[in-house]
């Protein structure tokens, strides 16, 4: 420009090109605003959906007693029990094992090692098999060669391998946030790798640890599939005396009332829809209420 | 050099050589650093320092493409002989460039130590936690919150945290990895006043950037440069000019670096 060169002050003008780009800043954003909007489109309604037509079934006694009149009335005690049941089972299984398999992985596992290839391979595969493929994995596997019977024991543990790689993910993914300085540190001073781990590695893991074993709290609470042929009943007059007997559960029940009884009126299923529902968002919000709390503990 | 001066050696080095897969860090360096002495370490970046630090404590076995060559003595004895690395890595203190405050608070990071070590007694811990902050300069300004956090500490106070880490473990050997590299110029000259005097207790190994800093503290000065051992000697010697490589002379004068 020529006015650069003389001595009073240039004001700065904008160029096509500048209008343009802020043009096209403004439109990107008002786009992605909108997708990100899109998105709570689909949640609202379910909710909204369920509140509706679920929320008149809800009651204490629905909570409390057994269905009746051939599923076509009364409550959903056993089926939410059962789910209790397997949800708590399937954890007991997965998580030592998951927990320690992501400290192996993260603190002792050679990185360019082919064994170390090899697992990481497996635990990505195993967290893409769809959930009908582990209820066929299960059935073979718990129920028919070591000869568990379709009971909770046998769904509990097919569920744990569904959400074994999810837990192997999560902790590996926080115990690799832990800052590598702070076990050079220890090492240093002459701590052994499990001394590092246990003092200062882990500690500052566990929320991240804990946050992703939760979340698996409704992922294996909401899942029909591996439940369906291992251990769950479409329907039981009693509750289950043991881990080796077979149980109601919340996701099998309302599949069944929805497709396979005729006859039940509307709201049953939506309560159903709804109390599982309730579960999975107390667990979700527990999980972000946990994460939040010890992130305003972290320390570093 | 022969075999019986070496024996008075703290540390001894033969022909160490440090390699990461094809990439030599460290080529054959040999020498020795006696007891009770400051022992500076100057080069530019990627001269082999840090490299030559972690094979004195063994630190090649956390690295799985670090290979050592060569023998580094520790006592006498070749570090690579001791059955127990631990015990080897806890009578040699580390300070790294940058202050690392574990996530816990003051007193435990002062703590650590001895706790791995198999001290339970709280009165002891208590004493070690006291006397290393008080060698370190620490003690006045933290001694009133022990509890809290000592990755909340600021950079200079993190460092000082550092070292008191280091001496609880009573080490002979005090290595510091340019430790003034994020300490502000106040701290970093009360850190070389608390380096002065524990000359008296221990062998302290001080890599640094700072050639003045090298000038200022040590007894002896090894001049690094692309993985070799360009000189050693006294350190006045060295910066009067008394060098036998014009490129320590030009690198202390700070032609280059």
């Amino acid at each position: 420009m020529n006015s650069v060169s003389g001595t009073h002050s240039v004001r700065f003008q904008a160029e096509p090109i500048n209008l343009k780009n802020a043009q096209v800043q403004k439109l990107v954003k008002i786009v992605l605003g909108l997708m990100a909007v899109t998105l709570v489109i689909p949640v609202a309604l379910i909710i909204l959906t369920l509140l509706q037509k679920g929320s008149p079934a809800i009651s204490w006694q629905f909570l409390t007693t057994f269905p009746s009149n051939g599923m076509t009335a009364g409550g959903i005690f056993p089926a939410l029990l059962g789910t209790v049941w397997l949800v708590a089972i399937s954890l007991l299984a997965s998580v030592p094992l998951g927990v320690a398999a992501a400290i192996y992985l993260s603190e002792y596992a050679p990185q360019d090692h082919w064994l170390t290839r090899v697992i990481n391979l497996a635990t990505i595969n195993l967290a893409g098999v769809p959930s009908i493929v582990h209820a066929l994995f299960g059935l073979g596997a718990f129920v028919a060669f070591f000869r568990l019977g379709t009971s909770i024991l046998a769904a509990s543990l097919t569920l744990a391998v569904m959400t074994l790689p999810v837990v192997i993910v999560a902790s590996w993914e926080s115990l690799q946030s832990v800052p590598q300085a702070f076990r050079e540190a220890c090492w240093n001073m002459g701590a052994t790798r499990w001394q590092t781990i246990w003092h200062v590695v882990l500690p500052n893991a566990l929320t991240g640890i804990l946050t992703g074993i939760i979340l698996q709290v409704s992922r294996a609470a909401g899942e029909t599939a591996p439940i369906m042929f291992t251990g769950a009943a479409f329907f039981l007059p009693f509750l289950p005396s043991g881990i080796m007997d077979q149980t109601m559960a919340l996701a099998l029940h309302l599949f069944t009332i929805s497709t396979q009884v005729p006859g039940v009126p509307e709201e049953i299923p939506f309560g159903v829809a709804l109390v599982l529902f309730g579960i999975v968002l107390v667990v979700n919000a527990f999980s972000i209420w946990l994460r939040m709390y010890l992130r305003s503990k972290k320390k570093w | 050099m022969n075999r019986t001066a070496s024996k008075n050696n703290k540390i001894s080095i033969r022909n160490l050589t440090i390699r990461y897969g094809n990439f030599t860090a460290l080529s054959e360096v040999s020498l020795d650093i006696p007891a009770n002495e400051v022992f500076g370490i100057i080069g530019p970046a990627n001269s082999g320092k840090t490299s030559f630090l972690n094979a004195l404590n063994r630190m090649d076995m956390m690295r799985t493409t670090m290979q050592v060559e060569g023998s580094v003595l520790f006592n006498g004895v070749d570090v690579r002989s001791w059955s127990n690395v631990y015990a080897l890595r806890s009578k040699i203190g580390v300070v790294f460039p940058l202050p690392v405050g574990l996530p816990l608070s003051i007193y435990d990071n002062v703590a650590l130590s001895p706790r791995l070590r198999g001290i339970a007694n709280k009165s002891q811990i208590d004493e070690i936690v006291e006397r290393s902050l008080r060698r370190a300069a620490l003690w006045d300004e933290v001694k009133d919150r022990l509890t809290s956090l000592g990755s909340l500490l600021s950079g200079g106070q993190q460092q000082r945290l550092t070292i008191a880490r280091a001496l609880s473990q009573d080490p002979e050997v005090l290595m510091l990895d340019e430790f003034s590299i994020a300490v502000d110029p106040v701290t970093t000259m009360r850190i070389e006043d608390v380096l002065k005097e524990l000359k008296q207790q221990m062998t302290v190994i001080l890599v640094t950037n700072l050639v003045q800093q090298a000038n200022r503290l040590a007894d002896r000065t090894a001049f690094f440069l692309d993985g070799r051992c360009v000189e050693v000697g006294e350190t006045r010697a060295l910066f009067a000019g008394k060098v036998t490589d014009q490129r320590t002379h030009d690198y202390i004068e700070g032609r280059f670096g």
